[in-house]
Order: structure tokens, then sequence, then C-alpha cells
């Protein structure tokens, strides 16, 4: 029994993580119906912002102080806000109205150009750096259960992140704007609604979110790489489709699912190896039965 | 290109691939291997083209379909070459090949099965999984070398088999899409609902074009693997599906003669690139992708007789 609860409690918070990411990948997806291959390396800028940032920000507030923590986790979502911005700017605007196939092969060759560029040996260089403990870091004990500290970081963290995004998308008025686009693009801009504002602030939106994800996934793995972000990404894109494509509940639960599914696997000796095929072969099974993901309407099709 | 013409494009290109092959051993071996790899490259091109350009079904997991068949052809030359008589060899090999394709046509069976119900990215994302599946499951194949890889792969991969085969995946296909029975993977591609109520059967054409592209990505694999003579699980991950997937969209979905021309500048141009600009290749090519996308969409060559769709 309390195996099972610690498998949960590293479940949950491995799938937060991909429950943030997946957000991102999500909410682009509904105003603009492709998938961000893109999105993975700004998940993986945002945790080389924090590595850069941290130092200086220790020199004023103290190492692993939690108001500089913030300060960090802050100013990195922002730096990945305006990079997800530009971006889109950059390369998926002028192909705004092109075939999506189109803007699904330019979002992979961003992908790759970031990928390709971090690499290189005068910018991160395609080593793997240790990535500071940015929080107070313990290990509690608690009936039988080993705890670290930067769980509850991961979980509180996801937590006030997916209120604050149910807020944004339900009740302000830029969200309901951002519901109107995803919903029918045409009559939102027929209504006064500023399109490529909105889906700028999506990508920043989803952006910020990723760049999170990627401190914290960074808090868990120690380490950082210019391709780090390709394993979380993958898994939590799956996660999306898993969820519904375009449906933002559907992206949560489909992170904590897959997060769960992962650890469990992990769990059991005669199949840890093969985790990483579980969860897909799961989703496949899942798609066998409801194509529209957990959460997602199916589409008539209209002739 | 009638039937009668596209016979003897394949009678001929067999028979150049065969006459080259003679008189390989007096090329350059780096020239050489980079030729093998573009052979290869077209086959894996070609036969991706019919899942996604000629019938419209967006697959992300050729490099799944090729690692079966590399692996599949290297086992069996692995275990079988000691029991057979040295002339028999060659026939070992395209029995080999043949096995691959065999068994990437069953992956395919497989992975057609989901496509009845899924479409556009949902599709994508099943292929996706797939793949890794796939990789999964030989990482952890201690039969197969596991994470470490397969090693020891004869060397029986030629210029004349790689153009040949090539050649022939090229007639296979290009013959199986004009005729009667192939202008349905283009209907299923144009309008399923279309199609259905034209009284073609959109779910059969569909798993049919994943059986034979999945074969054919098979046979590649096993050319591939004979070629390199080394397999290793991560060799086939997701980048070796988007690379694929990369040729047939700069070619032109459904256009198997810009397909081809893409497949060969795709594999020529980075290794061009390794000897000029070697730490900026992969970037370079990065941006090309971006700029192709932004300047030609619809591919880099319009060629042959698939007319652009709109939207």
């Amino acid at each position: 029994m309390s195996q099972f609860l610690q498998q949960l409690i590293n479940g949950l918070a491995l799938g937060s993580i991909y429950a943030l990411i997946a957000l991102g990948y999500t909410m682009v997806y509904g105003v603009l119906r492709f998938i961000n291959f893109a999105h993975s390396d700004v998940l993986m800028l945002g945790a080389f912002a924090a590595y850069f940032l941290n130092p200086s920000i220790e020199r004023t507030f103290g190492p692993q102080s939690i108001p500089g923590a913030l300060l960090v986790v802050l100013l990195s979502a922002l730096i990945c806000a305006a990079l997800g911005i530009l971006i889109e700017i950059l390369a998926y605007r002028p192909l705004r109205n092109r075939p999506k196939l189109t803007v699904l092969i330019t979002a992979i060759g961003v992908s790759l150009f970031i990928e390709y560029t971090c690499q290189h040996r005068s910018v991160f260089r395609a080593e793997t750096r240790p990535f500071p403990n940015l929080f107070p870091s313990r290990d509690f004990q608690w009936l039988g259960l080993a705890v670290n500290s930067n769980d509850l970081v991961v979980l509180a963290a996801t937590a006030v992140l997916l209120t604050a995004l149910w807020f944004i998308v339900q009740r302000t008025k830029t969200g309901t704007a951002m519901r109107a686009v995803a919903f029918n693009p045409q009559a939102a801009a027929l209504m006064g609604i500023n399109i490529n504002r909105v889906i700028s602030f999506t990508f920043g939106l989803g952006s910020a979110l990723a760049a999170i994800a990627g401190i914290l996934y960074a808090l868990k793995a120690r380490g950082i790489e210019p391709l780090m972000g390709v394993t979380p990404g993958l898994r939590a894109f799956t996660a999306a489709v898993l969820g519904g494509i375009g449906n933002l509940p559907g992206a949560a639960l489909g992170g904590f699912v897959l997060g769960a599914l992962e650890t469990f696997a992990g769990g059991i000796p005669a199949i840890s190896n093969y985790r990483d095929g579980i969860a897909f072969a799961l989703l496949i099974l899942i798609l066998l039965f409801r194509p529209a993901g957990l959460l997602g309407k199916p589409q008539t099709e209209k002739v | 290109m009638t039937h009668l013409g596209a016979k003897r494009f394949l009678i001929a290109a067999i028979a150049a691939a065969a006459a080259v092959s003679a008189f390989s051993s007096s090329f350059n071996s780096y020239f050489l291997s980079v030729a093998i790899d573009v052979g290869v490259n077209i086959i894996l091109a070609v036969s991706l083209n019919l899942i996604n350009g000629h019938t419209g079904q967006f697959s992300l997991g050729h490099a799944g379909f090729m690692a079966v068949g590399g692996y599949t052809a290297a086992v069996c030359t692995l275990r079988l070459s000691p029991l057979i008589p040295p002339e028999l060899q060659p026939a070992l090999f395209l029995f080999a090949l043949l096995a691959g394709g065999l068994l990437a046509a069953a992956a395919g069976l497989i992975v057609g099965v989901p496509s009845l119900r899924l479409r556009g990215d949902y599709l994508a994302v099943v292929t996706l999984g797939f793949g890794e599946i796939i990789r999964v499951l030989l990482q952890n194949s201690e039969f197969v070398g596991a994470a470490s890889g397969l090693k020891g792969i004869a060397k029986l991969t030629t210029l004349g088999w790689t153009f040949g085969l090539a050649a022939i995946t090229v007639y296979v296909i290009a013959s199986l899409v004009n005729s009667t029975y192939g202008r349905g993977f283009i209907a299923v591609n144009d309008d399923e609902v279309a199609a259905s109520a034209m009284g073609i059967n959109p779910t059969r054409y569909k798993v049919v074009a994943f059986v034979i592209g999945a074969f054919f990505a098979g046979v590649a694999g096993g050319l591939y693997a004979h070629h390199k003579q080394f397999l290793s699980p991560t060799g086939f991950d997701f980048m070796k599906s988007i690379d694929i997937v990369v040729m047939v969209i700069l070619g032109g979905m459904g256009r198997t003669a810009g397909v081809i021309i893409a497949a060969v500048l795709l594999t020529v141009l980075p290794e061009y690139l390794r000897s000029s600009f070697a730490d900026v290749r992969m970037i370079v090519y990065a941006l090309l992708i971006i700029g192709l996308m932004m300047a030609r969409p619809q591919g880099l060559f319009t060629l042959g007789p698939r007319k652009a769709k709109s939207a």
C-alpha cells in the first residue's frame, strides 16, 4: 500500500510536468489547429534561462532563497513567453492561411533549428550541465513515504498554475477571446476580436507554462542539455492527444494519466524497461475506443 | 508515363544499375556509400509517398517499418548464412530482404487497422507511438543485441541491389497509383466521403497503402542493414521518420518524380555541407526546411501528374 502511494506521488509529480507542457500544445492547437513541435524546445530554453539567471539572482537574494527562486522562474517564463511570441510572428504568421501540413513541417524545421543551434559549440554545446537546486531541498519521511521537497514544489506549482490558467481562460476578457478564436476564427474576427493579438497571447501563455515546466523537469532530472525537451515534449504531446487535442482539461488529465502510467510501469521490474513503449501502447488502445481522445468531442463530418 | 514506357524504364533502370554495379569496385568508396544511401532513401521516400502523399494518411512511423525490415533481414543473413553454400548467398540476401519486407508489411497491417478510425493528428500520433514501441522492443531484445545494437552484418548491399530495388519500388508504386484500382488512393485523399459514395472502400485503400508502403520500407531497411553492417535502435527513432517525411513534402506530396529528386537532394546536400560547413550543416538544413516551406509549400518540384489540391 505504501509502495502504491509512493508511486502515486512520484507519478503525480511527473504527470503534472507533462500536464503543464501538454497545455501549451493543446492551446496552440485550439487557436491555430497545428502541432507546435518547437514547444519542446521552448521548454529547454526555459531551463537554460533559469540556469543562466540563477547565479546573479543568488548573489542578491542568497542561495536557495524562495523569493529568489520565484524570481528566477518568473523571469525565465517571461523570456520564454517573448520567445514563443517571436517564433509565432517570424515562422508561423506568414503561413497563417496555408495548408496545415505546411505549418507542421515549418514547426519541425523551427524545432530542429533551435536544437541544432543550441548544440553548436559557441552556444550551449551538446554536453549535460548540472542544474542548480533553486529551492531548499529536503527529504520528508511521512507514514513510510519518502517525499522530496522538489516533488512538493512541482505539485504546488502545478496546482497554482492550473487554477490561474482556468481563471484566465474562463473569467477574463482575453480568455473569452481565446475561446472565441478557437471556436470560430472568422466569426471572432467579425466580432471585433484582434486575432493576431489573441494568437500572440496564446503562444506567450503556452511558452511561459513550458518554461516553468522545463525548470521543474530540470529540478527533477538535475541536469540540462539542448535535447532535454525532446522526451518530455513527446510525452506531453501524447498526453494532449490522449486527453483530446484542443481540450484544456483533457490535456491536464492526459498528462497525469501518462505520468502515473510511466511511473507505475517503471516500478514493476518485469516491465520497467518497456515503460516508454507501454505509454504509447495504452495511448493507441485508448484512441481505438475513443478516437477523439478521453475528453474530446467526436466530430461529425459534414459533406 | 504510359504503361509500356514504365516497363521500359524499369528494365532500363535495372540494367543500368547492374552495369554500374559491375564497375563499382573502381569508384571512390565514399561516393559509393553516399550513392547507396541515396538509393535507400529513394525507396523510403517513394514508399512513404504512397501513404502520406497519394492516400493522404499522415504517418510519422516510417522508421519503425524500416527497423522491422532491417532487423529481420539482418537476423536472417546472420543466422542462415553459415548453413548455406556460398553460391546461394545472393539468393539468401534476396530471401532476407523479402522476409524483412513481409514482416514490415505485417507491421503495416497492424498500424493500418487503427487508421480506420483515426484521422489527421490522431493518426500521426498513433504511427509515431508505433515507431517508438518498435524502438523500445528492439532496445530490450537481447536476441538482436538490445541497446548496444546488432553487429557483424555481412556487407551484401551493392549499387546494383539498391538501385535495382529502387527502380522496382518506383515502378510498382507508380503503376499502382496510375492503375484503375490505384485511382482509389487519390480519391480517398481528395475526399473520403465522396470516394465512399462512389463505391470506394476508404478503409481498404488505407490499409493497402500502409501494407505496401511498409513492405518497401522493410526492404529499404534490409538494404540499409547490409550497407552499414550495424544496426542500433536509436538509428530508427522519431528523427529518422521526420527525415523521410521532409523528403516527401519537399518533393511534393503525391508526386513520385519530385519525391525522388528530393530524396537525392536531401541525401547529397548534408554530405556536401559536411565538407564545407561541418559544424553548422544541420542548422543550415533546418533553415532550408523553414525557407522552403515559406517559399514553395507545394514542394520543390511540381513534377508528375498529380494536381495540387486546394486548401
